[in-house]
Protein backbone atom coordinates (compact mmCIF):
# COMPACT_ATOMS: atom_id res chain seq x y z
CA UNK A 1 0.00 0.00 0.00
CA UNK A 2 1.32 3.44 -0.92
CA UNK A 3 1.07 5.73 2.04
CA UNK A 4 -0.97 8.92 1.91
CA UNK A 5 1.05 12.02 2.78
CA UNK A 6 1.54 15.66 1.85
CA UNK A 7 4.38 14.48 -0.38
CA UNK A 8 2.08 12.00 -2.14
CA UNK A 9 -0.42 14.78 -2.87
CA UNK A 10 2.31 16.96 -4.35
CA UNK A 11 3.65 14.05 -6.42
CA UNK A 12 0.20 13.18 -7.76
CA UNK A 13 -0.65 16.82 -8.44
CA UNK A 14 2.43 16.98 -10.62
CA UNK A 15 1.31 13.97 -12.67
CA UNK A 16 -2.42 14.63 -13.03
CA UNK A 17 -3.41 12.24 -10.25
CA UNK A 18 -2.71 9.19 -12.40
CA UNK A 19 -0.78 7.33 -9.74
CA UNK A 20 -3.34 6.79 -6.96
CA UNK A 21 -3.96 3.13 -6.37
CA UNK A 22 -7.29 1.56 -5.35
CA UNK A 23 -7.84 1.82 -1.62
CA UNK A 24 -8.67 -1.88 -1.30
CA UNK A 25 -8.65 -5.03 -3.39
CA UNK A 26 -11.91 -6.73 -4.43
CA UNK A 27 -10.94 -10.40 -4.53
CA UNK A 28 -13.09 -13.44 -5.25
CA UNK A 29 -13.71 -15.52 -2.12
CA UNK A 30 -11.32 -18.38 -1.34
CA UNK A 31 -12.66 -21.81 -0.34
CA UNK A 32 -11.80 -21.37 3.30
CA UNK A 33 -10.62 -18.80 5.82
CA UNK A 34 -9.42 -19.09 9.41
CA UNK A 35 -11.85 -16.34 10.36
CA UNK A 36 -14.90 -14.96 8.56
CA UNK A 37 -16.44 -11.71 9.71
CA UNK A 38 -20.00 -11.14 8.44
CA UNK A 39 -20.78 -7.45 7.93
CA UNK A 40 -18.43 -4.77 6.60
CA UNK A 41 -19.75 -1.99 8.78
CA UNK A 42 -17.39 -0.16 11.11
CA UNK A 43 -17.59 -2.84 13.79
CA UNK A 44 -16.93 -5.74 11.40
CA UNK A 45 -14.02 -3.97 9.72
CA UNK A 46 -12.51 -2.85 13.02
CA UNK A 47 -12.81 -6.43 14.31
CA UNK A 48 -10.93 -7.66 11.23
CA UNK A 49 -8.31 -4.94 11.56
CA UNK A 50 -7.48 -5.64 15.21
CA UNK A 51 -7.56 -9.42 14.59
CA UNK A 52 -4.72 -8.76 12.17
CA UNK A 53 -2.93 -6.04 14.06
CA UNK A 54 -3.21 -7.28 17.65
CA UNK A 55 -3.48 -11.05 17.11
CA UNK A 56 -1.57 -11.70 13.90
CA UNK A 57 -4.48 -13.32 12.06
CA UNK A 58 -3.90 -13.19 8.32
CA UNK A 59 -6.28 -15.61 6.62
CA UNK A 60 -9.48 -13.63 7.08
CA UNK A 61 -12.46 -12.47 5.01
CA UNK A 62 -15.07 -9.81 5.69
CA UNK A 63 -18.28 -10.62 3.85
CA UNK A 64 -20.74 -7.85 3.06
CA UNK A 65 -24.11 -8.15 1.34
CA UNK A 66 -24.13 -4.56 0.05
CA UNK A 67 -21.23 -2.16 -0.09
CA UNK A 68 -18.84 -1.61 2.81
CA UNK A 69 -19.99 1.10 5.21
CA UNK A 70 -23.46 1.16 3.60
CA UNK A 71 -25.31 0.12 6.77
CA UNK A 72 -25.65 2.18 9.92
CA UNK A 73 -21.98 3.11 9.77
CA UNK A 74 -22.66 5.30 6.74
CA UNK A 75 -26.01 6.54 8.03
CA UNK A 76 -25.33 7.89 11.48
CA UNK A 77 -24.87 11.39 12.85
CA UNK A 78 -21.29 10.61 13.94
CA UNK A 79 -21.43 11.72 17.55
CA UNK A 80 -18.51 10.45 19.63
CA UNK A 81 -18.61 10.63 23.42
CA UNK A 82 -17.93 8.39 26.39
CA UNK A 83 -20.05 9.92 29.17
CA UNK A 84 -22.05 6.80 29.99
CA UNK A 85 -23.21 5.85 33.47
CA UNK A 86 -22.13 2.28 34.17
CA UNK A 87 -18.48 1.26 34.59
CA UNK A 88 -18.34 -1.40 31.85
CA UNK A 89 -19.78 1.11 29.36
CA UNK A 90 -17.41 3.87 30.41
CA UNK A 91 -14.49 1.47 29.96
CA UNK A 92 -15.28 0.42 26.40
CA UNK A 93 -16.57 3.79 25.18
CA UNK A 94 -13.59 5.63 26.65
CA UNK A 95 -11.19 3.11 25.11
CA UNK A 96 -12.94 3.77 21.84
CA UNK A 97 -12.85 7.53 22.15
CA UNK A 98 -9.17 7.48 22.95
CA UNK A 99 -8.44 5.19 19.96
CA UNK A 100 -10.31 7.69 17.78
CA UNK A 101 -7.84 10.40 18.81
CA UNK A 102 -4.99 8.70 16.95
CA UNK A 103 -6.95 6.64 14.43
CA UNK A 104 -6.04 8.82 11.44
CA UNK A 105 -2.33 8.26 12.12
CA UNK A 106 -2.82 4.58 12.92
CA UNK A 107 -4.72 3.89 9.68
CA UNK A 108 -2.86 6.48 7.59
CA UNK A 109 -6.33 7.70 6.59
CA UNK A 110 -7.86 11.00 7.55
CA UNK A 111 -11.02 10.11 9.47
CA UNK A 112 -11.53 13.80 10.29
CA UNK A 113 -11.88 13.26 14.02
CA UNK A 114 -13.05 16.57 15.41
CA UNK A 115 -13.09 16.71 19.21
CA UNK A 116 -15.26 19.81 19.24
CA UNK A 117 -17.09 18.95 22.45
CA UNK A 118 -20.49 17.40 23.14
CA UNK A 119 -23.27 18.97 25.20
CA UNK A 120 -26.16 16.93 26.53
CA UNK A 121 -28.84 19.37 27.55
CA UNK A 122 -30.79 19.06 30.77
CA UNK A 123 -34.31 20.31 30.01
CA UNK A 124 -36.18 18.89 32.99
CA UNK A 125 -35.34 18.73 36.70
CA UNK A 126 -35.09 15.00 36.29
CA UNK A 127 -32.43 15.38 33.65
CA UNK A 128 -30.50 17.86 35.79
CA UNK A 129 -30.25 15.24 38.52
CA UNK A 130 -29.49 12.52 35.99
CA UNK A 131 -26.60 14.39 34.37
CA UNK A 132 -25.18 15.46 37.71
CA UNK A 133 -25.13 11.82 38.69
CA UNK A 134 -23.44 10.89 35.42
CA UNK A 135 -20.83 13.61 35.91
CA UNK A 136 -20.00 12.13 39.34
CA UNK A 137 -19.88 8.60 37.93
CA UNK A 138 -17.61 9.77 35.12
CA UNK A 139 -15.27 11.37 37.63
CA UNK A 140 -14.88 8.02 39.38
CA UNK A 141 -14.34 6.29 36.04
CA UNK A 142 -11.66 8.76 34.99
CA UNK A 143 -13.78 10.13 32.14
CA UNK A 144 -13.54 13.89 31.97
CA UNK A 145 -17.01 15.48 32.00
CA UNK A 146 -18.62 18.39 33.77
CA UNK A 147 -22.12 19.57 34.64
CA UNK A 148 -22.44 23.19 33.53
CA UNK A 149 -25.11 25.84 34.06
CA UNK A 150 -27.24 27.62 31.44
CA UNK A 151 -24.91 30.64 31.12
CA UNK A 152 -22.02 28.42 30.11
CA UNK A 153 -24.31 26.62 27.67
CA UNK A 154 -25.21 29.94 26.05
CA UNK A 155 -21.53 30.85 25.82
CA UNK A 156 -20.76 27.58 24.01
CA UNK A 157 -23.86 27.73 21.79
CA UNK A 158 -24.83 31.33 21.05
CA UNK A 159 -27.78 30.27 18.82
CA UNK A 160 -29.53 28.42 21.65
CA UNK A 161 -32.68 29.77 23.29
CA UNK A 162 -32.53 28.99 26.99
CA UNK A 163 -36.05 30.02 27.94
CA UNK A 164 -38.05 27.24 26.41
CA UNK A 165 -41.06 27.78 26.69
CA UNK A 166 -41.85 24.07 26.96
CA UNK A 167 -38.38 22.84 27.82
CA UNK A 168 -36.07 25.54 29.19
CA UNK A 169 -32.36 24.71 29.23
CA UNK A 170 -31.45 24.14 32.88
CA UNK A 171 -27.85 23.07 32.33
CA UNK A 172 -25.90 20.43 30.45
CA UNK A 173 -23.41 17.60 30.70
CA UNK A 174 -20.31 18.78 28.84
CA UNK A 175 -17.64 16.47 27.47
CA UNK A 176 -15.00 18.66 25.88
CA UNK A 177 -13.15 15.69 24.37
CA UNK A 178 -16.22 14.32 22.58
CA UNK A 179 -17.00 15.30 19.02
CA UNK A 180 -17.51 13.87 15.56
CA UNK A 181 -15.62 12.06 12.80
CA UNK A 182 -16.32 11.35 9.16
CA UNK A 183 -18.29 8.10 9.20
CA UNK A 184 -17.47 6.90 5.66
CA UNK A 185 -13.80 7.58 6.27
CA UNK A 186 -13.83 5.36 9.35
CA UNK A 187 -15.16 2.44 7.27
CA UNK A 188 -12.89 3.23 4.31
CA UNK A 189 -9.80 3.70 6.48
CA UNK A 190 -10.27 0.36 8.24
CA UNK A 191 -11.08 -1.34 4.92
CA UNK A 192 -7.91 -0.03 3.31
CA UNK A 193 -5.78 -1.10 6.26
CA UNK A 194 -7.45 -4.54 6.33
CA UNK A 195 -6.90 -5.06 2.63
CA UNK A 196 -3.28 -4.03 3.03
CA UNK A 197 -2.81 -6.71 5.71
CA UNK A 198 -4.10 -9.31 3.27
CA UNK A 199 -7.66 -9.60 4.54
CA UNK A 200 -10.21 -10.18 1.76
CA UNK A 201 -13.18 -7.83 1.76
CA UNK A 202 -15.92 -9.42 -0.30
CA UNK A 203 -18.73 -7.05 -1.14
CA UNK A 204 -22.06 -7.76 -2.86
CA UNK A 205 -22.06 -11.16 -1.20
CA UNK A 206 -24.93 -12.02 1.12
CA UNK A 207 -24.63 -14.72 3.74
CA UNK A 208 -27.71 -16.92 3.36
CA UNK A 209 -26.89 -19.80 5.69
CA UNK A 210 -24.50 -20.92 8.41
CA UNK A 211 -23.05 -24.44 8.36
CA UNK A 212 -22.09 -26.37 11.45
CA UNK A 213 -21.02 -29.85 12.54
CA UNK A 214 -21.25 -31.24 16.08
CA UNK A 215 -22.15 -27.86 17.50
CA UNK A 216 -19.15 -26.12 15.85
CA UNK A 217 -19.40 -23.65 13.01
CA UNK A 218 -17.78 -24.85 9.79
CA UNK A 219 -18.68 -22.24 7.21
CA UNK A 220 -21.23 -20.04 5.53
CA UNK A 221 -23.45 -20.24 2.47
CA UNK A 222 -23.39 -17.09 0.41
CA UNK A 223 -24.67 -15.72 -2.87
CA UNK A 224 -21.11 -16.35 -4.15
CA UNK A 225 -21.04 -19.98 -3.03
CA UNK A 226 -20.14 -21.73 0.19
CA UNK A 227 -17.04 -20.70 2.12
CA UNK A 228 -15.48 -22.64 4.98
CA UNK A 229 -14.20 -21.08 8.17
CA UNK A 230 -12.59 -21.95 11.48
CA UNK A 231 -14.24 -19.10 13.38
CA UNK A 232 -17.17 -16.88 12.58
CA UNK A 233 -17.92 -13.35 13.80
CA UNK A 234 -21.45 -12.05 13.18
CA UNK A 235 -21.34 -8.25 13.16
CA UNK A 236 -24.46 -7.15 11.30
CA UNK A 237 -26.27 -4.66 13.59
CA UNK A 238 -29.96 -4.55 12.58
CA UNK A 239 -29.77 -7.93 10.85
CA UNK A 240 -28.38 -9.80 13.87
CA UNK A 241 -31.68 -11.58 14.47
CA UNK A 242 -31.71 -12.87 10.90
CA UNK A 243 -28.16 -14.25 11.14
CA UNK A 244 -28.79 -15.71 14.61
CA UNK A 245 -31.77 -17.58 13.17
CA UNK A 246 -29.42 -19.08 10.54
CA UNK A 247 -27.00 -20.10 13.29
CA UNK A 248 -29.81 -21.68 15.28
CA UNK A 249 -30.24 -19.35 18.23
CA UNK A 250 -32.22 -16.25 19.15
CA UNK A 251 -31.11 -12.90 20.51
CA UNK A 252 -32.58 -10.39 22.94
CA UNK A 253 -32.66 -7.87 20.10
CA UNK A 254 -35.34 -5.97 18.23
CA UNK A 255 -34.70 -4.02 15.04
CA UNK A 256 -36.26 -0.68 14.18
CA UNK A 257 -35.48 2.26 11.91
CA UNK A 258 -33.75 5.33 13.34
CA UNK A 259 -33.74 8.49 11.23
CA UNK A 260 -31.52 11.44 10.50
CA UNK A 261 -31.74 14.43 8.20
CA UNK A 262 -29.56 17.27 6.97
CA UNK A 263 -30.39 20.86 6.09
CA UNK A 264 -29.15 22.94 3.21
CA UNK A 265 -25.63 24.25 3.91
CA UNK A 266 -25.27 27.53 5.78
CA UNK A 267 -22.38 29.51 7.25
CA UNK A 268 -20.92 28.20 10.51
CA UNK A 269 -23.42 28.70 13.35
CA UNK A 270 -22.56 25.99 15.83
CA UNK A 271 -19.14 24.47 16.60
CA UNK A 272 -20.10 21.87 19.21
CA UNK A 273 -22.51 18.92 19.19
CA UNK A 274 -25.78 19.47 21.07
CA UNK A 275 -27.99 16.60 22.18
CA UNK A 276 -31.46 17.24 23.56
CA UNK A 277 -32.62 13.88 24.82
CA UNK A 278 -35.92 14.96 26.36
CA UNK A 279 -37.20 16.12 22.99
CA UNK A 280 -35.37 13.47 20.91
CA UNK A 281 -33.27 15.79 18.82
CA UNK A 282 -29.60 16.42 18.30
CA UNK A 283 -27.67 18.78 16.13
CA UNK A 284 -24.21 19.49 14.80
CA UNK A 285 -22.85 21.26 11.73
CA UNK A 286 -20.84 19.44 9.11
CA UNK A 287 -17.76 20.87 7.42
CA UNK A 288 -19.92 21.45 4.35
CA UNK A 289 -22.21 23.65 6.46
CA UNK A 290 -25.22 21.34 6.61
CA UNK A 291 -26.93 20.97 9.95
CA UNK A 292 -26.89 17.28 10.77
CA UNK A 293 -30.00 16.36 12.74
CA UNK A 294 -30.78 13.07 14.41
CA UNK A 295 -34.25 12.00 15.36
CA UNK A 296 -36.16 9.24 17.10
CA UNK A 297 -36.52 5.50 16.63
CA UNK A 298 -39.78 3.93 15.47
CA UNK A 299 -41.59 2.28 18.35
CA UNK A 300 -42.21 -0.95 16.43
CA UNK A 301 -40.04 -3.47 14.59
CA UNK A 302 -39.02 -2.61 11.07
CA UNK A 303 -36.41 -3.33 8.42
CA UNK A 304 -37.06 -0.37 6.11
CA UNK A 305 -34.28 2.18 6.00
CA UNK A 306 -36.84 5.00 6.15
CA UNK A 307 -38.71 5.41 9.42
CA UNK A 308 -42.02 7.08 10.22
CA UNK A 309 -42.70 10.62 9.15
CA UNK A 310 -44.02 11.85 12.47
CA UNK A 311 -40.59 11.35 14.07
CA UNK A 312 -39.05 13.88 11.71
CA UNK A 313 -41.83 16.28 12.55
CA UNK A 314 -41.41 15.79 16.31
CA UNK A 315 -37.64 16.27 16.13
CA UNK A 316 -37.76 19.36 13.99
CA UNK A 317 -40.55 20.90 16.06
CA UNK A 318 -38.55 20.43 19.24
CA UNK A 319 -35.30 21.72 17.74
CA UNK A 320 -36.97 24.86 16.42
CA UNK A 321 -38.04 25.67 19.95
CA UNK A 322 -34.45 25.37 21.19
CA UNK A 323 -32.77 26.83 18.07
CA UNK A 324 -35.26 29.36 16.62
CA UNK A 325 -32.85 30.46 13.88
CA UNK A 326 -33.18 27.15 12.07
CA UNK A 327 -36.91 27.55 11.55
CA UNK A 328 -36.67 28.68 7.94
CA UNK A 329 -34.00 26.23 6.82
CA UNK A 330 -34.92 23.75 4.12
CA UNK A 331 -34.07 20.13 4.69
CA UNK A 332 -32.07 18.41 1.95
CA UNK A 333 -32.18 14.72 2.72
CA UNK A 334 -33.69 12.27 5.18
CA UNK A 335 -32.79 8.60 5.65
CA UNK A 336 -32.94 5.77 8.16
CA UNK A 337 -30.79 2.93 9.42
CA UNK A 338 -31.92 -0.26 11.13
CA UNK A 339 -30.78 -0.19 14.72
CA UNK A 340 -30.45 -3.25 16.93
CA UNK A 341 -31.96 -2.55 20.35
CA UNK A 342 -31.36 -4.61 23.50
CA UNK A 343 -33.45 -4.49 26.66
CA UNK A 344 -30.80 -2.67 28.71
CA UNK A 345 -29.62 -0.50 25.78
CA UNK A 346 -26.12 -1.98 26.07
CA UNK A 347 -24.30 -3.97 23.39
CA UNK A 348 -23.59 -7.69 23.16
CA UNK A 349 -20.03 -8.92 22.55
CA UNK A 350 -20.30 -12.60 23.20
CA UNK A 351 -19.75 -16.25 22.57
CA UNK A 352 -22.92 -17.97 21.33
CA UNK A 353 -24.58 -21.39 21.71
CA UNK A 354 -22.79 -22.38 18.47
CA UNK A 355 -19.10 -23.25 18.97
CA UNK A 356 -16.51 -20.84 17.47
CA UNK A 357 -19.30 -18.48 16.47
CA UNK A 358 -19.23 -15.04 18.09
CA UNK A 359 -21.61 -12.13 17.96
CA UNK A 360 -21.15 -8.38 18.26
CA UNK A 361 -24.40 -6.41 18.12
CA UNK A 362 -26.89 -4.40 20.12
CA UNK A 363 -25.10 -1.08 19.64
CA UNK A 364 -28.48 0.28 18.71
CA UNK A 365 -28.61 4.01 18.28
CA UNK A 366 -25.11 4.70 19.57
CA UNK A 367 -22.41 2.46 18.15
CA UNK A 368 -20.50 4.73 15.80
CA UNK A 369 -18.54 6.14 18.72
CA UNK A 370 -17.74 2.58 19.77
CA UNK A 371 -16.27 1.27 16.52
CA UNK A 372 -12.55 1.18 17.47
CA UNK A 373 -13.14 -0.04 21.04
CA UNK A 374 -15.69 -2.62 19.99
CA UNK A 375 -13.44 -3.95 17.23
CA UNK A 376 -10.59 -4.16 19.73
CA UNK A 377 -12.67 -6.10 22.27
CA UNK A 378 -14.29 -8.34 19.64
CA UNK A 379 -10.92 -9.22 18.08
CA UNK A 380 -9.71 -10.25 21.52
CA UNK A 381 -12.78 -12.46 21.99
CA UNK A 382 -12.55 -14.09 18.56
CA UNK A 383 -8.81 -14.69 18.82
CA UNK A 384 -8.85 -16.18 22.32
CA UNK A 385 -12.33 -17.68 22.46
CA UNK A 386 -13.04 -16.02 25.80
CA UNK A 387 -13.79 -12.35 26.41
CA UNK A 388 -11.13 -9.99 27.70
CA UNK A 389 -11.79 -7.31 30.32
CA UNK A 390 -13.50 -4.87 27.94
CA UNK A 391 -16.06 -7.41 26.71
CA UNK A 392 -16.50 -9.56 29.81
CA UNK A 393 -19.62 -7.81 31.10
CA UNK A 394 -21.30 -7.66 27.68
CA UNK A 395 -22.01 -11.39 27.32
CA UNK A 396 -25.35 -12.80 26.23
CA UNK A 397 -25.73 -14.57 29.57
CA UNK A 398 -26.31 -11.28 31.37
CA UNK A 399 -29.96 -11.35 30.36
CA UNK A 400 -30.46 -14.76 31.91
CA UNK A 401 -28.51 -13.85 35.03
CA UNK A 402 -30.07 -10.44 35.52
CA UNK A 403 -26.73 -8.57 35.29
CA UNK A 404 -27.99 -5.75 33.12
CA UNK A 405 -25.84 -2.81 32.16
CA UNK A 406 -28.62 -0.30 32.28
CA UNK A 407 -27.88 2.59 29.96
CA UNK A 408 -31.46 3.49 29.18
CA UNK A 409 -30.78 7.00 30.44
CA UNK A 410 -27.48 7.50 28.61
CA UNK A 411 -28.45 5.58 25.49
CA UNK A 412 -32.23 5.20 25.45
CA UNK A 413 -32.44 8.18 23.21
CA UNK A 414 -30.73 8.13 19.86
CA UNK A 415 -27.23 9.49 19.45
CA UNK B 1 -47.75 6.45 8.34
CA UNK B 2 -49.20 3.04 9.21
CA UNK B 3 -52.97 2.61 9.17
CA UNK B 4 -54.38 -0.16 11.37
CA UNK B 5 -58.06 -1.01 11.74
CA UNK B 6 -58.88 -1.33 15.42
CA UNK B 7 -61.02 -4.47 15.71
CA UNK B 8 -62.56 -3.16 18.93
CA UNK B 9 -64.11 0.05 17.68
CA UNK B 10 -63.77 -0.49 13.92
CA UNK B 11 -61.83 2.71 13.31
CA UNK B 12 -59.06 2.91 10.71
CA UNK B 13 -56.49 4.41 13.08
CA UNK B 14 -53.34 6.28 12.12
CA UNK B 15 -50.06 5.25 13.69
CA UNK B 16 -49.97 8.37 15.87
CA UNK B 17 -53.25 7.29 17.47
CA UNK B 18 -51.76 3.97 18.49
CA UNK B 19 -49.12 2.72 20.90
CA UNK B 20 -47.03 -0.27 19.79
CA UNK B 21 -46.83 -3.12 22.31
CA UNK B 22 -44.19 -5.45 20.85
CA UNK B 23 -44.19 -9.12 19.87
CA UNK B 24 -47.50 -10.93 20.34
CA UNK B 25 -48.35 -14.37 21.70
CA UNK B 26 -45.46 -14.61 24.13
CA UNK B 27 -45.91 -17.38 26.62
CA UNK B 28 -46.13 -15.80 30.02
CA UNK B 29 -43.75 -17.23 32.61
CA UNK B 30 -44.18 -16.82 36.33
CA UNK B 31 -42.68 -18.01 39.61
CA UNK B 32 -41.37 -21.55 39.35
CA UNK B 33 -40.39 -21.32 35.70
CA UNK B 34 -36.75 -21.99 34.87
CA UNK B 35 -34.31 -19.23 34.00
CA UNK B 36 -34.18 -20.03 30.31
CA UNK B 37 -37.93 -19.73 29.81
CA UNK B 38 -38.07 -16.61 31.94
CA UNK B 39 -35.27 -15.05 29.92
CA UNK B 40 -36.98 -15.86 26.66
CA UNK B 41 -40.30 -14.50 27.90
CA UNK B 42 -38.70 -11.23 28.98
CA UNK B 43 -36.01 -10.61 26.37
CA UNK B 44 -35.58 -13.08 23.52
CA UNK B 45 -37.53 -12.01 20.45
CA UNK B 46 -38.21 -13.41 16.99
CA UNK B 47 -37.51 -10.04 15.39
CA UNK B 48 -38.35 -11.44 11.94
CA UNK B 49 -37.54 -9.89 8.62
CA UNK B 50 -41.04 -10.50 7.30
CA UNK B 51 -44.37 -11.22 8.98
CA UNK B 52 -44.50 -10.05 12.59
CA UNK B 53 -47.40 -10.72 14.94
CA UNK B 54 -47.59 -7.84 17.35
CA UNK B 55 -49.66 -6.05 19.95
CA UNK B 56 -51.03 -2.56 19.61
CA UNK B 57 -53.14 -0.34 21.83
CA UNK B 58 -55.64 2.13 20.45
CA UNK B 59 -54.32 4.61 23.01
CA UNK B 60 -55.80 7.83 21.62
CA UNK B 61 -59.07 6.12 20.68
CA UNK B 62 -61.06 3.45 22.46
CA UNK B 63 -58.04 2.61 24.64
CA UNK B 64 -58.21 -1.12 23.98
CA UNK B 65 -55.52 -3.60 22.97
CA UNK B 66 -55.58 -5.64 19.78
CA UNK B 67 -53.27 -7.74 17.60
CA UNK B 68 -51.87 -7.08 14.15
CA UNK B 69 -49.96 -9.04 11.53
CA UNK B 70 -47.55 -6.79 9.66
CA UNK B 71 -44.64 -7.27 7.30
CA UNK B 72 -41.55 -5.57 8.75
CA UNK B 73 -39.92 -5.21 5.32
CA UNK B 74 -42.78 -4.00 3.13
CA UNK B 75 -44.76 -2.42 6.02
CA UNK B 76 -47.91 -4.12 4.66
CA UNK B 77 -50.55 -4.64 7.30
CA UNK B 78 -51.79 -8.18 6.77
CA UNK B 79 -54.72 -7.92 9.16
CA UNK B 80 -55.72 -7.02 12.71
CA UNK B 81 -57.50 -9.26 15.18
CA UNK B 82 -58.76 -9.57 18.73
CA UNK B 83 -56.44 -9.33 21.73
CA UNK B 84 -58.29 -12.27 23.31
CA UNK B 85 -56.48 -15.02 21.38
CA UNK B 86 -53.19 -16.81 22.00
CA UNK B 87 -52.29 -17.38 18.37
CA UNK B 88 -53.08 -15.81 14.99
CA UNK B 89 -56.56 -16.91 13.84
CA UNK B 90 -57.04 -19.05 10.73
CA UNK B 91 -58.36 -16.21 8.57
CA UNK B 92 -55.24 -14.11 9.25
CA UNK B 93 -53.01 -17.03 8.36
CA UNK B 94 -55.02 -17.60 5.20
CA UNK B 95 -54.69 -13.92 4.27
CA UNK B 96 -50.92 -14.11 4.74
CA UNK B 97 -50.77 -17.23 2.56
CA UNK B 98 -52.90 -15.58 -0.11
CA UNK B 99 -50.77 -12.44 -0.26
CA UNK B 100 -47.51 -14.37 -0.30
CA UNK B 101 -48.90 -16.33 -3.25
C1 LIG C 1 -29.76 7.65 11.92
C2 LIG C 1 -28.73 7.09 12.84
C3 LIG C 1 -27.99 7.95 13.65
C4 LIG C 1 -27.01 7.44 14.50
N1 LIG C 1 -26.25 8.33 15.20
C5 LIG C 1 -25.21 7.87 15.93
C6 LIG C 1 -24.34 8.80 16.56
O1 LIG C 1 -24.49 10.02 16.44
N2 LIG C 1 -23.31 8.31 17.32
C7 LIG C 1 -23.12 6.97 17.46
O2 LIG C 1 -22.20 6.60 18.18
N3 LIG C 1 -23.91 6.07 16.85
C8 LIG C 1 -24.96 6.49 16.08
N4 LIG C 1 -25.76 5.58 15.43
C9 LIG C 1 -25.54 4.14 15.63
C10 LIG C 1 -24.43 3.62 14.74
O3 LIG C 1 -24.63 4.04 13.41
C11 LIG C 1 -24.38 2.09 14.78
O4 LIG C 1 -24.41 1.61 16.10
C12 LIG C 1 -23.11 1.56 14.12
O5 LIG C 1 -22.84 2.21 12.91
C13 LIG C 1 -23.24 0.07 13.89
O6 LIG C 1 -22.16 -0.37 13.11
P1 LIG C 1 -22.10 -1.85 12.63
O7 LIG C 1 -20.83 -2.02 11.93
O8 LIG C 1 -22.41 -2.74 13.77
O9 LIG C 1 -23.37 -1.98 11.66
P2 LIG C 1 -23.58 -1.57 10.14
O10 LIG C 1 -22.78 -0.41 9.75
O11 LIG C 1 -25.05 -1.53 9.92
O12 LIG C 1 -22.95 -2.81 9.37
C14 LIG C 1 -23.56 -4.09 9.33
C15 LIG C 1 -23.33 -4.62 7.94
O13 LIG C 1 -23.77 -5.97 7.88
C16 LIG C 1 -24.26 -6.20 6.58
N5 LIG C 1 -25.11 -7.40 6.55
C17 LIG C 1 -26.34 -7.56 7.09
N6 LIG C 1 -26.81 -8.79 6.81
C18 LIG C 1 -25.85 -9.42 6.08
C19 LIG C 1 -25.75 -10.71 5.48
N7 LIG C 1 -26.74 -11.60 5.56
N8 LIG C 1 -24.61 -11.03 4.79
C20 LIG C 1 -23.61 -10.13 4.67
N9 LIG C 1 -23.65 -8.89 5.22
C21 LIG C 1 -24.76 -8.54 5.91
C22 LIG C 1 -25.02 -4.92 6.26
O14 LIG C 1 -25.19 -4.76 4.87
C23 LIG C 1 -24.13 -3.86 6.88
O15 LIG C 1 -23.24 -3.25 5.97
C24 LIG C 1 -26.78 6.04 14.59
C25 LIG C 1 -27.53 5.18 13.78
C26 LIG C 1 -28.48 5.68 12.91
C27 LIG C 1 -29.25 4.73 12.05
ZN1 LIG D 1 -60.31 1.25 18.98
Amino acid sequence: MRRYSAFAIAREAARHHQGWEKAWRSPAPKDRYDVIVIGAGGHGLATAYYLGKNHGIRNLAVIEKGWLGGGNTGRNTTIIRSNYLQDPSAAIFEKSRSLYETLSQDLNYNIMFSPRGVLMLAQTEHEVRGWQRTAQANRLQGVETQFIGPEKVKELVPIIRLEGPRYPVLGALWQARGGTARHDAVAWGYARACSDMGHDIIQQCEVTGIRSENGQVTGVETTKGSIGCGKLAIVVAGHSGVLAEMAGFRLPIESAPLQALVSEPIKPVIDVVVMANTVHGYLSQSDKGELVIGGGTDGYNGYTQRGSFQHVEETVRALIETFPIISRLRMLRQWGGIVDMTGDRSPIISTTPLGNCFVNCGWGTGGFKAIPGSGWAMADLVAKGTPGPLAAEFGLNRFREGRFIDESVAAGVAH
Amino acid sequence: MLLLRCPNCGIEAEETELTPGGEAHLKREGPGSDEVSFESYLFTRQNPRGVHFERWRHAQGCGKWFHAARDTVTMEVLGTYSAQVTEPPAEIRAEIERRRG
